[in-house]
């Protein structure tokens, strides 16, 4: 039985047919609408690679069936960027040195976004890496990671105050 | 992933009766389920998808002050609720040591209580498990057991159950809402979780069909709010099970305890209260002598299953200082590590 459900994917709407209910979001960005930034590492929920924002909260997309988010908005890292300025998050991990070979990068970003969103950790370092350990790299690049973070929320939170004022 | 029927129900009655037919299984975020799924752990034939249905996603203060919680509360929306923080404060501590937060925001109320244990040999379709296939056996006993339980056990399963969530529930004497076919019910969170015995393939009280709806907290449990805490030791600091953890919960009456609530992680097939425990620390002066008896009494009926004697030992200096840090009172905020052993303690708190 097909299952017609409608998302809407970096501010673009766009319907699905979807002929087998087990198609995961990672699965139907990545096979289906060629869009490859999200990543697959462990299809399980426990490396954080496919970490994308379903109507703004970070999520593991390998454990979410797609014909149970009809309706939903989703952003992934393809989503970031205004054209060739980056967003602030993806600027702050190029800075930092925030990766080495980059599989984890949008899973790792998407996360950072999903976090500075919640506002929970602040500026402490150890209250960062807590709320990002649901991603794991294995290049390392844990203290480029949490230095990106923090200076990307300051970056934002500093943005948010100017326009304010 | 087996194939399987997918159906959206529009209603709880709907779903109730969608999820009576055999094979049949409730879909919350899916964060269990799916792995299972991809593992063929778990084969449904048929998926009730119940994430659209009305009103199960309210936080809600009862006219008595307690709380009711909605099925479909995400974790994560729960933990940083304010005003159920304020008033039952081990249970967004325990919620925030649990997963990693994609899967906090994900995974629900009613998906924590219905989780599977993560046994080894249950996940490995190639192992013998009593739970998986029953009377197939327990590859556990025997195997790499170091993280088995060490209370309720049975010949026929030795598996733990994983959640924190359900740990200071128990402690707080939560209710679990439940509706079938027959209507609705209400079972206490210590009854709804099964020990092995010989059937440890029946792992709740529900029934075919039977869903949970919402779990409520008593208001009496808020009198507990302001020395509460839970404690978790974990093989890593972050995003791991509980090797062994404890909900303690107590209301001061002047310098003396005047009640105490106590739950364990990580030791039984359920969220394991101990009254013994709790009528231990009633009246006493809160210090080393009531806590060390308190932790006694909680192991007391404890045997190992195979490698983790270090398990008893262990869960009574987890009770001890979980103790120790209610006693000294809920923190304003929570420690950047929730639960976690390495969270700064207030000067004077421990080796008392």
């Amino acid at each position: 039985m097909n299952h017609s459900i409608s998302l809407t994917i970096n501010g673009a709407r766009r319907k699905v047919e979807l002929d087998d209910p087990r198609v995961t979001l990672l699965d139907l960005l990545r096979e289906r609408l060629d869009l490859t930034g999200t990543k697959k590492g462990c299809d399980r929920g426990q490396c954080g690679a496919c970490t994308i924002l379903v109507d703004g909260r970070r999520i593991n997309s390998c454990l979410a069936l797609a014909v149970s988010f009809d309706g939903a908005e989703i952003t992934t890292i393809e989503g970031l960027a205004r054209g060739d300025e980056l967003h602030p998050v993806q600027a702050a991990f190029i800075a930092h040195d925030g990766f080495q070979c980059g599989y984890c990068t949008p899973g790792q970003i998407m996360s950072a976004v999903g976090l500075i969103a919640e506002g929970q950790a602040g500026d402490d370092p150890e209250r960062v890496r807590e709320a990002m350990s649901g991603n794991i790299c294995r290049c390392g690049a844990y203290k480029g990671i949490t230095e990106a973070v923090i200076e990307a929320q300051a970056h934002m939170t500093g943005a948010k105050r100017g326009e304010a004022a | 992933m087996n194939r399987f029927d997918y159906v959206k129900p529009q209603s709880v009655a709907e779903a109730v009766a969608a999820a009576a037919e055999p094979g049949a299984a409730f879909l919350a975020a899916g964060t269990n389920l799916l792995d299972l799924m991809k593992g063929g752990i778990t084969r449904p034939q048929r998926l009730v998808d119940v994430t659209h249905l009305p009103d199960l996603s309210a936080i809600e203060t009862l006219p008595d002050g307690g709380a009711r919680i909605g099925a479909l509360v995400k974790n994560s929306d729960l933990a940083t609720d304010p005003a159920f923080a304020r008033q039952y404060p081990a249970v967004a501590e325990a919620l925030l040591s649990g997963a990693s937060a994609q899967l906090r925001n994900a995974a629900t109320v009613g998906g924590n209580l219905m989780q599977r244990t993560r046994c080894a040999y249950f996940y490995d379709p190639a192992s013998a498990c009593n739970k998986r296939s029953p009377g197939a056996g327990c590859d556990a006993l025997g195997g790499e057991n170091h993280g088995h339980a060490v209370l309720g056990w049975s010949d026929s399963c030795i598996a733990v159950h994983p959640s924190d969530f359900c740990v200071p529930l128990a402690a707080l004497g939560a209710i679990v809402e439940i509706e079938g076919s027959n209507g609705r019910r209400e079972v206490p969170l210590t009854a709804f979780h099964l020990l092995p015995g010989s059937t440890p393939d029946k792992e709740t009280v529900l029934e075919p069909g039977e869903m949970i709806v919402a779990v409520r907290l008593p208001a009496e449990a808020a009198g507990f709010a302001g020395h509460q805490r839970y404690l978790k030791v974990r093989d890593r600091t972050s995003y791991a099970f509980a090797v062994v953890s404890a909900a303690a919960a107590l209301r001061m009456d002047g310098g003396t305890i005047g009640a105490a609530r106590l739950a364990l992680g990580g030791v039984a097939l359920k969220p394991w209260r101990s009254e013994a425990a709790e009528a231990a620390l009633a009246g006493k002066a809160p210090g080393q002598a009531a806590f060390a008896a308190a932790a006694e009494a909680a192991f007391a009926e404890a045997k190992p299953s195979g490698d983790n004697a270090y398990k008893i030992d262990l869960g009574k200096r987890v009770v001890i200082r979980a103790l120790a840090l209610a006693a000294a009172g809920t923190p304003d905020r929570l420690p950047a590590l929730p639960a976690s052993p390495f969270a700064p303690v207030p000067e004077g708190v421990l080796h008392v």
